[in-house]
């Protein structure tokens, strides 16, 4: 019998990886394996409807055992892989089986980036990345009644909001001196922080953590290094994650806070190839990319799977993605970072608008607020690579599909 | 619970039984229903989990602003009668409606 072609981590583009092999005609064995003791699921609605009460924890499940079964996809749930030996094409599990593989997909995923402080450790202190830890805090929100929110960026920012519907008082510390800095331009973070204040969280820029305190094990405040305390009953971390790249690099492949890809998901090593957040993608300057998305897992486990079965789909999209804090959806294409020009198309203070984000004549992203008839459009803008002026995109009497469509 | 018909892009006919409050991507979706992408996850941000109901039109409540401006992306042919199976949500009185799965989402 050949050797299955193993993907490790189950998330979406572990997943995604699996069923286009599939759906691309690959009819061999196919294993994945999981560290977390479930099927795969949708991560986005952990910090949002999930955490609302809105959803179940099955209504979050993408496919159940029988489904992937179905596909014949093998899912060993719960297992770690410990190392790769890339000479022998073999696994080594922390159980201490082996595993041969014709081939190796690499979709492990990222974690919170640890909290570096003294009483990080303290019980009511959670990061929120997983269903296991959405559920922990499930579990301790009903009793809590001062929340502290550590980083400013979506993950924050979506708890805080849903903090605030639970009746919560919230405090958002954000070290940077404005909101979501990686993610978004200064008028959008401005936004939402006006978003927020006016739902009542404290937000509170340029806030560095210094340490939390307990008393008894369980954490009681938080303290900043200009020695504010801020009392806390449960304390979010979210300031950003980490690519799970310890397997790749132990096996000599090349990882730069991720694991290095070229736009087609593949490593330096013809069998092995990679795909979600784990990765680093190499862009055609040379430049590498880190993205950490839906999209990017989608689109990446597309091209590894593509790349497995000897063919090229490289990456062609423009980075999409999307926030829900109270009734604001966020949809953001393209990335902003490098723009000098901002041009706004509807209305701000009717929190119904889109940002058009310019470099010199050329645009290179759009944020939309509960605007997805801009979006869309949008994506396809930067997709073909298409600049309308700054004063047709900001003029709503026309539409911008007809920008498109010259 | 409300039995749906799933019609896949290969004229394949799935029949779920949806636990109420489930919307018909989740159990399209879990169930590995062919012909529907779901990126988003029920958020209503990616308009690829796109359905043309054939039945039980009438006991739906209409579109949100959201879902009719998503409505206006979607991949494949825009019908009267598409909406995104996200929005969705199972009830007694959707047993036995029929949704057709379009050829493509992206």
């Amino acid at each position: 019998m050949t050797a299955p072609i193993i993907i490790v981590g189950a998330g979406q583009a572990g997943l995604q990886t699996a069923e286009s092999l599939r759906s691309e005609g690959y009819t061999g064995s196919l294993t994945m394996i999981g560290d977390e003791p479930c099927t795969p699921y949708h991560r986005p609605p952990l910090s949002k409807a999930y955490l609302l009460g809105e959803f179940t924890a099955a209504q979050l499940t993408i496919r159940t055992a029988e489904a992937l079964a179905k596909k014949g996809i093998e899912l060993r749930a719960g297992i770690m892989v410990g190392a790769i030996d890339r000479a022998a094409n073999r696994l080594r599990l922390t159980n201490g089986d082996e595993l041969d593989y014709a081939s190796l997909c690499l979709a492990t995923g990222a974690r919170p980036r640890p909290l570096p402080l003294p009483g990080a450790d303290l019980e009511g202190v959670f990061p929120l990345r997983t269903l296991a830890d959405t559920q922990a805090i499930a579990a301790r929100l009903p009793s809590a009644s001062h929340v502290v929110v550590i980083g400013g960026g979506f993950i924050g920012l979506e708890f805080a909001a849903v903090a605030r519907k639970l009746g919560k008082a919230v405090v958002v510390l954000e070290a940077a001196p404005r909101l979501m800095p990686r993610a978004v331009t200064p008028v959008m973070s401005d936004f939402f922080r006006d978003l927020h204040v006016a739902h009542g969280v404290d937000i509170e820029l340029g806030a560095a953590v210094s340490a939390l305190i307990g008393d008894q094990g369980k954490v009681v405040a938080v303290r900043t290094a200009d020695h504010r305390e801020f009392p806390a009953d449960l304390v979010l971390v979210g300031i950003g994650i980490l690519a799970n790249t310890e397997l790749a690099q132990q096996s000599g492949l090349e990882c730069q806070q991720g694991i290095v890809v070229d736009a087609c998901s593949r490593t330096a090593d013809p069998h092995i190839v990679a795909a979600g957040d784990c990765t680093a993608r190499r862009l055609a300057d040379g430049t590498l990319l880190r993205l950490e998305s839906v999209q990017n897992a989608v689109e990446q486990g597309k091209s590894a799977a593509a790349a497995l079965l000897g063919k090229e789909r490289p990456f062609s999209t423009n980075p999409w993605f999307w926030s829900d804090q109270y009734d604001i959806k966020l949809q953001m294409v393209g990335l902003a970072a490098g723009c000098d020009r901002t041009v706004l198309r509807g209305d701000m203070g009717k929190r119904k608008f889109s940002a058009f984000h310019y470099r010199g004549q050329k645009l290179i992203a759009v944020d939309s607020i509960n605007s997805p008839e801009d979006h869309m459009p949008a994506r396809k803008l930067l997709d073909l690579a298409l600049s309308p002026a700054p004063d047709e995109v900001a003029d709503l009497s026309r539409p911008l599909n007809a920008l498109i469509n010259r | 619970m409300p039995r749906i018909t799933y019609i896949e892009p290969s004229g394949n006919k799935t029949e779920i039984d949806l636990p109420e409050g489930w919307s018909l991507m989740q159990g399209a979706t879990s169930n590995g229903v062919e012909g529907i992408e779901a990126e988003c996850g029920g958020s209503c941000a990616c308009a690829t989990c796109h359905c043309y109901v054939e039945s039980h039109a009438d006991r739906l409540p209409p579109p949100s602003e959201t879902e009719l401006s998503m409505l206006e992306h979607v991949a494949a042919e825009r019908r009267p009668n598409s909406r995104l199976s996200c929005q969705l949500k199972a009830s007694a009185d959707l047993d036995g409606m029929i949704v057709r799965l379009p050829l493509c989402q992206s």
